[in-house]
């Protein structure tokens, strides 16, 4: 006999909730708060959280924190902070000059009022593995900043994405500002998705010699551009077996090598 | 938090979604709710201007900004906004479910870019989902809203209701 | 009467509130309702061994917690809403289960609280003890019966019935050639934007239940509701308000929450709602789209048909509410509008432990169509022909009509087409398609369809000229976006000769009119757009009588237009059709409005008594419309695709629809839903299936993983018309309502066939699909 739950619910269940004014309030709230979540854009959580699939104790805020949705340039590359939305990034003249690979990669991203609330630091966070951004940081090469009451760190993308919806992000850490180096000449974002905006089943991005996979592994990951399917065990799902995963990689990667 | 320009306290509970606190605190039924996951669109309204998904955000997420739904384009009794007029011109609209979520995507476009691209007006539309019209109608209503609403429209005037044959 | 507004592209009067977000829909009743939520079996198949509710029952907030055995209907089944002599086993559950689920979805408690959030909270702590019993899932492995859904069921059918027109099997014997196909349709999903909803009142002291529902048939409900509480119809209110899409699952009924609410709403003294939410949408709402088919044709070397045998099972899902209607449709529209000279069908209805079906837009038809289309194909491949050729040797000629197939049909009688022009369709079809375009991998394909619409019984109709001149008008059946109200208002102010926008309409109220069937079938502008005809004909007839009366003229020289009823030839001898409408109800006491001209002391026409022997006072007047037998629609679809041969992505480069639905009354309205049907059966022929695992778990009970289409994948399609009247009501209509949905899947599928050049049998395709199909042929 078992006795498993209706658990389909759309409601979100009762949490404790803080809107910190600055960095430090909000890291202070990270330490001390049992369980807390941080909530940004919410366009990955807050459908958790109707679902129930996600039950944090605690929701940190950050929105109301000044100062901390700048887009600007530093060390040879584009620095997104952690409330510039996904919209504002796409819209970026700045981002259009020195990292168009970034650009394209946010028109794949959902749709445009999804981009309108979601930030870029949010979804590197959530990583999840079919998602555009962590396979664009990784393929760039670039880092995040961590910031939590015990200080500040970077996070190399090589280090960043450990597992399936999990970063080395310690649950006391705030992710501050993700920095993307400039993309080179020859880049290019490639995905097969089953509609307009989903998430992909198969992506390549190609930044100059690299090239990173997403929607394959349970994180991003780099793949050699002559044997792109080297090593990968993708999983399977309703619309794509393991089989047709490396079969839309070998097809990407080659457009991606040929752009 | 200012919601179609009227004062409104925040609500009690932090788990209250948005779109929640709109259609029963407020009584503003006019914006929808079809998914609470963000996908279908019906919730879409404005937040400061821009487009966003009411069933993705907490109610107490809008305090001390403004909100426009659907209630707060056109007066009472007073014409419809353009892109209103348009959806209606063009048979944009049948079981009227998925519309105000569809109207403000369009609206939260040509209040920012009044010129838009035919890629731009195009991306308005296609995050929303629509069961009844098969997405033609709604895609001319979304340019006919963008002729109706530019500055430069005022040649080929909003068309009069058919008045038959 | 005057055809100013029949067939013109009258823009909607429902448009203005809809737009400005002053819709009703049926969650936005509040009335200080509680809220509540349905408690669901996780398990498709289980007993239930224990059900605990005292936890949740003491939560705060908590108004009341049901299971079955607090309900004085928990142990009756609901009733089977289509009987039918073949359905010998048919079942269905009960309100709410208590021993045994069988598709996971099914009810098991109900709870009601201040608020939906306390409600769910609640809901958590119900303790339901499961024991999980063997689960069944895909027709094919239904009816090899290992295991059964319900144990008195013997091979889990549900239901039997074969047909045959002509000698089959001789025919077949005798053909110069045949052909078996295996064809095979996964299960889809109408999925409407707005969920199903429920709020109830009870008035204790008037006795009286008044209950807004999200349903395509408000008579219905009201008549159930009435029976099971033992109340006066006339004490039991059913309003359909504003409904967000129906497409088939609300004309389901009754789910348990249509009896629930209410319930709960006598039981609490208060207002009761209930609403849907997406995911639990995707089990609790009916199903549609399972069958297997194995087909044999005989053919001669010129392509012609000689005979079709389809032996086909259907998943009827865990229960049979809905009868056998859906099998009963696909049986007979095997043929379409091809000739057959021998048919055989057979048909087996088996349970599965999974939701149940209904109607979905095109219920049964698709598949009809599919197989049917496919088979031509398949003649057309073995001999080397064009497929439209192929198609053309077989059509229904023009002048074949009334043209009887001899097999069952929906409403009792045999399928009969009444008109239609089937050649001048692909004509049309191929003219608006033009040439192929250039390049790889491109494919074409072609279907002609029937679709039977119209059915019966009957539909109402109440039309009533106002002492204002404005008219009203009202029918039982309810409204999901097809623009009923325009369209009837259309026939009605073109009876009175008066402006569109002076005719209001009220639909699905049953307090306004309180007979009728219900929306469904493509039958809305047909039953009750010919009964808006009747009625106001009567109206019209009597409104030329009044007025001829007092102008002295014969009521054949009469005439109505703009508002005006006047003598034709002298509009001078006329008076407003508002007077007319205050002389129609003599009075004693004048109020205004200009009543006073029908007071005791003004000229009377004729001697006699006011009101004379059989006559009614007022302008208004109720008719019905009950056909004789379905009218029959048809249409052509044509179009190229492209697949990537690499990604194996669908590209639509071109769709084109020729359309018959005979005399149209507003080809805007019937534009928007060929358009709206096309894309749903795009969805279901290239992205929308309904995703079971061998557990009976839906795995895509969400909008992120049930993929209907958006914009983006919905190309522009070119609609053309033909007008084959039919002969079967005045208006010379047939309905509209799922054309657009029914070759969808034939098109598509003969188009990648030819572009790809692997062979389509199944519905849906996706690119894995034939990326698995492309590898398996090299």
């Amino acid at each position: 006999m078992q006795s498993r739950r209706d658990a389909r619910r759309v409601k979100p269940p009762p949490f404790g909730y803080h809107a910190p004014g600055s960095v430090e309030e909000a890291c202070a709230l990270l330490a001390s708060l049992d369980d807390p979540k941080v909530l940004a854009g919410g366009q990955s959580l807050v459908p958790l959280l109707n679902f129930r699939l996600a039950r944090p104790q605690h929701l940190v805020d950050i929105n109301r924190i000044d100062g901390l949705d700048r887009i600007y340039e530093r060390d040879g590359g584009v620095a997104v902070q952690a409330l510039a939305r996904q919209a504002a990034v796409e819209d970026s003249s700045l981002v259009a000059r020195v990292c168009p690979l970034l650009g394209d990669a946010m028109r794949l991203v959902a749709h445009r009022v999804i981009r309108n609330r979601g930030t870029v630091c949010g979804s590197l966070a959530h990583a999840d593995p079919a998602s555009e951004l962590p396979a664009v940081l990784l393929a760039l090469g670039g880092h995040v900043v961590a910031r939590s009451a015990r200080g500040e760190r970077t996070i190399a993308s090589d280090g960043l994405f450990t597992g399936v919806m999990e970063t080395a992000l310690a649950a006391d850490e705030l992710l501050v500002e993700a920095w993307f180096p400039a993309s080179t000449a020859k880049y290019a974002i490639l995905e097969e998705s089953r509609r307009h905006g989903d998430f992909a089943l198969a992506g390549v991005v190609r930044a100059g010699e690299r090239l990173a996979l997403f929607g394959v592994a349970p994180t991003p990951v780099l793949a050699d551009a002559s044997d792109p399917t080297r090593g990968l065990q993708p999983s399977g799902d309703l619309e794509a077996t393991p089989e047709f995963r490396l079969h839309l990689i070998r097809v990407l990667t080659e457009k991606a090598l040929a752009a | 938090m200012k919601v179609n320009g009227v004062d409104r306290p925040a609500p009690a509970e932090p788990r209250r979604l948005l779109s929640d606190y709109l259609r029963h605190d407020l009584g503003l039924t006019g914006t929808h709710v079809g998914c609470e996951h963000g996908v279908c669109g019906c919730c879409t309204v404005l937040l400061d201007g821009v487009a966003v998904r009411s069933c993705l955000m907490l109610a107490v997420q809008g305090e001390g900004h403004q909100v426009t739904t659907i209630e707060g384009l056109a007066q009472d009794g007073g014409p419809l906004h353009p892109v209103q007029q348009a959806f209606h011109e063009c048979h944009g609209l049948q079981c009227g479910f998925c519309t105000p979520g569809f109207v403000m995507s369009v609206v939260g476009l040509l209040q920012k870019n009044p010129n838009p691209t035919r890629e731009q007006l195009e991306e308005s539309i296609t995050g929303n989902l629509c069961r009844c019209t098969g997405y033609a109608s709604i895609r001319r209503a979304a340019h006919r809203a963008a002729e109706l609403s530019s500055p430069l429209e005022g040649k080929s005037g909003p068309k009069g209701r058919d008045r038959g044959q | 009467m005057t055809t100013r507004w029949f067939g013109a592209r009258v823009q909607r009067v429902e448009d203005d509130r809809l737009l400005r977000g002053h819709g009703r829909f049926t969650d936005d009743i509040d009335g200080g309702a509680l809220e509540s939520v349905l408690v669901r079996s996780p398990y498709a198949h289980a007993r239930i061994v224990s059900i605990d509710a005292s936890a949740a029952r003491a939560a705060p907030g908590v108004a009341a917690v049901y299971t079955a055995a607090d309900l004085p209907f928990g142990g009756t089944d609901l009733p089977i809403l289509i009987p039918h002599p073949n359905l010998t086993h048919g079942r269905t559950q009960r309100c709410l289960a208590s021993e045994v689920v069988r598709y996971a979805g099914e009810a098991v408690a109900f709870v009601v609280a201040e608020s939906r959030a306390v409600a769910e909270d609640a809901a958590e702590l119900m303790e339901v003890e499961y024991e999980p019993l063997p689960v069944v899932i895909t027709p094919e492995l239904a009816a090899r019966a290992d295991r059964l859904v319900h144990d008195d069921v013997p091979g889990n059918v549900a239901a039997e019935m074969k047909q045959e027109v002509g000698d089959v099997g001789a025919a077949l014997a005798a053909a110069p050639r045949r052909k078996s196909l295996r064809l095979r349709f996964e299960r889809g999903a109408a999925a409407p934007m707005e969920g199903r909803a429920v709020w109830a009142q009870w008035s204790a002291h008037e006795r009286k239940l008044t209950v807004y529902d999200s349903t395509q048939s408000p008579t219905s409900i009201r008549g159930g509701l009435a029976v099971l509480f033992g109340l006066p119809e006339s004490n039991v209110e059913v309003i359909a308000p504003d409904v967000g899409g129906g497409f088939g699952p609300k004309i389901m009924l009754f789910y348990p929450d249509e009896l629930l609410v209410p319930f709960a709403a006598m039981q609490l003294g208060r207002p009761v709602k209930w609403t849907e939410d997406r995911q639990e949408h995707f089990t609790a709402v009916n199903q549609e789209r399972g069958q297997v088919h194995e087909v044999e044709v005989g053919f001669d070397d010129d392509g012609r048909l000689l005979a079709l045998d389809d032996d086909f099972i259907h998943d009827a899902g865990a229960y049979t509410p809905y009868g056998i209607i859906l099998p009963i449709i696909t049986a007979a529209q095997i043929p379409g509008p091809y000739r057959v000279p021998a048919y055989r069908v057979r048909f087996r209805d088996v349970y599965t432990n999974a939701t149940p079906t209904s109607p979905y837009r095109g219920a049964g038809r698709p598949h009809a169509c599919f197989v049917m289309e496919r088979t031509l194909d398949a003649i057309a491949s073995e001999l080397g022909l064009d497929r439209v050729e192929v198609r053309r040797r077989n059509l229904i000629q023009p002048d074949q009509f009334p043209y009887n197939l001899g097999v069952a049909w929906q409403d009792g009688n045999t399928v009969v087409y009444d008109s239609g022009n089937y050649p001048a369709l692909v004509d049309k079809a191929l003219a608006l398609l033009g040439p192929r375009p250039s390049g790889e991998h491109v494919g074409m394909g072609l279907s002609v369809y029937v679709e039977g619409t119209g059915v019966g019984p009957y539909e109402g109709a109440h039309v009533q000229v106002l002492v204002s001149g404005k008219v009203v008008a009202a029918t039982g059946i309810p409204s999901q976006g097809q623009s009923h109200a325009t369209v009837w208002a259309q026939i009605v102010a073109d009876e009175l000769g008066v402006d569109v926008a002076d005719v209001e309409v009220t639909s699905g109220d049953t307090r306004r009119f309180p007979w009728g069937v219900g929306t469904f079938a493509s039958r809305g502008a047909v039953t009750a757009g010919n009964a808006m005809g009747v009625a106001a004909r009567m109206v019209a007839d009597k409104a030329r009588r009044i007025a001829g009366e007092h102008l002295e003229a014969d009521p054949q020289d009469i005439e109505l237009v703009d508002g005006r009823v006047q003598v034709k030839g002298s509009p001078g001898r006329g008076m407003p059709l508002a007077a007319v409408s205050v002389l129609a109800n003599p009075v004693r006491y004048a109020f205004g409005g200009g009543t006073e001209a029908a007071t005791q002391f003004t000229a009377r026409p004729r001697p006699g008594p006011p009101l004379r022997e059989g006559d009614q006072p007022g302008l208004e007047a109720t008719g019905y419309y009950s056909p004789p037998g379905s009218a029959w629609a048809s249409g052509c679809h044509a179009a190229y695709v492209r697949v990537d041969p690499k990604t194996f992505r669908l590209e639509i480069l071109k769709y084109v629809v020729v359309h018959d639905c005979g005399r149209v009354i507003n080809p805007m309205v019937v534009e928007g839903q060929i358009e709206g049907g096309v894309a749903q059966g795009i969805g279901g022929a290239f992205y929308e299936r309904l995703a079971y695992d061998d557990e009976g778990q839906l795995r895509n009970a969400s909008f992120m993983e049930f993929l209907m289409p958006y914009a983006t994948e919905i190309p522009p399609i070119e609609i053309d018309h033909i007008e084959t009247p039919s002969p079967l009501n005045p208006l010379g209509i047939k309905g509209a309502g799922e054309a657009g949905v029914i070759p969808v899947g034939a098109v598509i599928a003969s188009a990648v066939e030819e572009a790809l050049g692997v062979p389509i049998t199944e519905m849906p395709i996706s690119p894995l699909r034939l990326f698995e199909l492309a590898r398996s042929q090299s």
